[in-house]
């Protein structure tokens, strides 16, 4: 490992896998013998270090105070590898975070499966596992087990990593789609579209005024305040690909309720505004690592907002909708100039428009 | 927004509604020629402000919806082709031909590349000298320029290894065969905005005299739309039929000088097949002899089959505005945006898929 001085100033300390070595991932780094162990050695175990990944056992034992376990499991496939705000590395740790948080659980261990393609630069693995530290530091969680594959090169694309998380359930009150119910309103963290568009500036090479960032964010400590504050939060959900349009939908179709959302009170940054007009998309539907809708009574939406804007995750935290009794399945919006008009879910990726 | 929000304000919209009501007297139906206008109108629900008597139907202005089936078959067959680099504006992709469409080709091994602009598929060319690079060259006057000048340069810089599928169609003779149509509804139309910041408006002048009909060159955004409609009105209840250009902020009588000497340069008017409608003769373009080496049918030798919609699908009609999508007796449920019967479902600017979109529900209510 670099020194400490060496680490306050760039806090990029080098690859512990001197490039002259073996600057490129080979098969033999997946084969189980001394390449494979030496990735373990100096690469995973010395940076995610913790006492349950320091047994070196086939699993992590792992003791609980608490009997109820959130459990979930997410694969992460992203081109390019790093995008501004963060890469697949960050994703990968705040992706299960916020899944598990989702489920109202503190986030306690994760499991690190990577799959590597052969001829992937060593120096790439180690960025990565750095960002997976710094992020799995951030959220509070370790990483405790995990494993590495190689492909023969063509057959991945540079890293694709698998992360399953284990969390304790740490409120008393079921949070989960049924049961949300007409009076419910819709709470949103922030500002929608970020990382998706970043994404898109970056694969295709846009060039746009001002820089887009992702907004990548374990979303784990925000809810567990919420939650110590005693709401009883009806429903969560983060706003992954498909956007906040497909959370929406998918909530009132297993909650049986018509979500009735409000266009003009949707937080959406100018740059990613801008964006989604020139290529004729609508940000709705483009994907948010870092945010998530809120359901609770109206009755308790003032302290949720209160409890979201007080948190840096949640500074422009906004009702955007309410749960009506109409029909099931329906999500409406009510746009800009007034009207009223159906959200529905994409057939698939939403595709740039030709003119 | 600058140029966005203040042309989707509540207030104004309503005020502009009310002016409408208050000057109509009787059934209009109006015909917006573009597809963007047509997503435009759906997505903010703009023709939930007009009154009753006024009925808007959906225009042929979708190139995603009027590139012959037998195009996308020959852009299918190019993709497949090993050592091919196939790129295309994204919308394209979904379409389907009579053997699948390009997202199939690129699921079975094909190079199929989304580009945001023509120059970026001449800049794989050129990083790509050992494969071929074919762009999928779509669109009406808007693309046109942006196509012409990728050929230019390609000839220009010499890149062998770059050619164009083309299939551009042009406005005007369109709306003229919805005119000369007996089955025709049209009373009045509002031209596509962009397509006159391209062109002007010059060449719909002798239209609206031949034919009776206003036409208003309208832009897309809600006040836009509803501020055509007014104008449009206003001419059919004062029985005038000229040309009016509210969209000055975009376009000027003569268009753009410039863009239309480069379609010039490289392209030639020539008759050409719309899905769902059939062939408008002098109705598209095509590259002039000189560029005939960046052909991509030539250099490919594909020969489409000329294959016509399902009989179920009534596309053309709609493109027409002779049907509206809630008319057709599959939408909804033998055809979908997953499974689509024809290319108006295809396409976010198609009306069906539009409709789709954002009306699914409430139609099945009425």
């Amino acid at each position: 490992m670099a020194s400490d001085n060496q680490e306050a100033k760039d806090f990029t300390p080098s690859c512990p896998i001197p490039p002259t070595e073996y600057p490129h991932i080979l098969l033999a780094h997946g084969g189980g013998g001394t390449l494979s162990h030496q990735l373990i050695e100096k690469i995973f175990v010395p940076t995610f270090g913790n006492a349950l990944l320091d047994e070196r056992h086939d699993g992590a034992v792992v003791g609980l105070d608490n009997n109820k376990i959130a459990f979930t499991t997410d694969s992460y496939v992203v081109r390019p590898l790093f995008f501004p705000g963060g890469d697949i590395g960050t994703l990968s740790v705040n992706g299960t975070v916020n899944d598990l948080a989702m489920c109202g659980a503190r986030p306690l261990c994760l499991s690190a499966g990577f799959v590597l393609e052969e001829g992937l630069l060593m120096e790439t693995l180690w960025r990565v596992v750095r960002s997976m530290k710094k992020a799995a530091d951030t959220a509070g969680v370790q990483i405790v087990t995990g494993d590495t594959k190689v492909v023969d090169q063509g057959k991945g694309d540079q890293i694709f990593i698998n992360t399953s998380g284990v969390g304790v359930i740490e409120c008393d009150h079921l949070i989960s789609p049924s049961r949300v119910r007409p009076g419910d309103v819709v709470l949103l963290n922030g500002d929608i579209g970020r990382h998706g568009m970043a994404i898109m500036a970056k694969r295709e090479g846009l060039e746009f005024e001002s820089n887009i960032e992702s907004d990548c964010a374990p979303l784990a400590d925000i809810v567990l305040e919420m939650i110590a504050a005693g709401l009883d939060l009806h429903c969560l959900r983060d706003l992954t690909r498909g956007g906040l349009a497909s959370a929406v939908i998918e909530i009132a179709g297993s909650a049986g309720v018509q979500i009735d959302l409000d266009d003009p009170s949707i937080p959406v940054s100018e740059p990613v505004r801008a964006a989604c007009e020139i290529l004729g998309l609508n940000p709705i539907y483009v994907a948010n690592e870092g945010r998530f809708v809120t359901f609770v009574d109206q009755n308790n939406a003032d302290r949720a907002l209160e409890i979201l804007r007080a948190h840096p995750l949640g500074e422009d935290a906004r009702v955007v909708g309410n749960v009506a009794d109409g029909r099931a399945g329906l999500v409406t919006m009510r746009t800009a100039i007034g009207t009223q008009t159906i959200v529905d879910m994409l057939s698939g990726e939403q595709l740039p428009r030709i003119c | 927004m600058k140029f966005v929000d203040e042309y989707r304000d509540a207030a104004s919209a309503r005020a502009l509604a009310i002016r409408i009501e208050s000057i109509t007297t009787r059934r209009w139906t109006i015909m917006e020629v573009c597809g963007g206008q047509t997503h435009s109108i759906v997505r903010f629900g703009v023709d939930e402000l007009l009154p009753k008597q006024i009925k808007l139907v959906h225009g042929p202005g979708c190139p995603v919806c009027v590139t012959p089936t037998e195009l996308i078959d020959k852009a299918v067959e190019i993709a497949s082709l090993p050592d091919v680099i196939f790129c295309s504006f994204g919308d394209m992709l979904r379409v389907p031909g009579a053997k699948g469409n390009l997202l199939s080709a690129k699921a079975k091994g094909g190079d199929v590349r989304i580009v945001y602009s023509p120059l970026d598929a001449l800049d794989v060319a050129t990083e790509n000298p050992e494969n071929q690079v074919v762009f999928f060259a779509v669109g009406f006057e808007t693309t046109a320029p942006a196509n012409a000048m990728t050929v230019y340069q390609a000839a220009r810089k010499g890149v062998k290894n770059f050619s164009v599928l083309v299939s551009h169609v042009l406005v005007p003779p369109a709306i003229e065969a919805i005119l000369a149509s007996p089955n025709n509804r049209v009373q009045g139309f509002l031209a596509a905005g962009h397509v006159c910041t391209v062109m002007g408006y010059k060449e719909y002048i002798p239209i609206a005299r031949k034919y009776e009909v206003p036409i208003i060159v309208t832009g897309f955004e809600p006040l836009d739309l509803l501020y055509g409609v007014y104008l449009c009105v206003r001419q059919l209840e004062e029985g005038r039929a000229v040309v009016e250009n509210p969209y000055a902020r975009a376009v000027r009588r003569d268009g753009n000088p410039n863009a239309q000497e480069l379609i010039r340069d490289v392209f030639e008017v020539v008759h050409r097949k719309w899905r769902g409608i059939g062939e408008i003769p002098q109705s598209g373009l095509g590259l002039r002899e000189e560029f005939a080496g960046f052909d991509a049918e030539r250099r490919f030798g594909v020969v489409g089959r000329s294959e016509d919609e399902t009989t179920e699908c009534v596309s053309g009609l709609i493109l027409q505005g002779v049907k509206k999508p809630n008319d057709c007796p599959a939408f909804g449920t033998r055809c979908t945006p997953e499974q689509p019967l024809g290319a108006t479902m295809v396409s976010s600017e198609g009306a069906c898929a539009a409709y789709y979109r954002y009306r699914r529900h409430v139609m099945k209510e009425s």
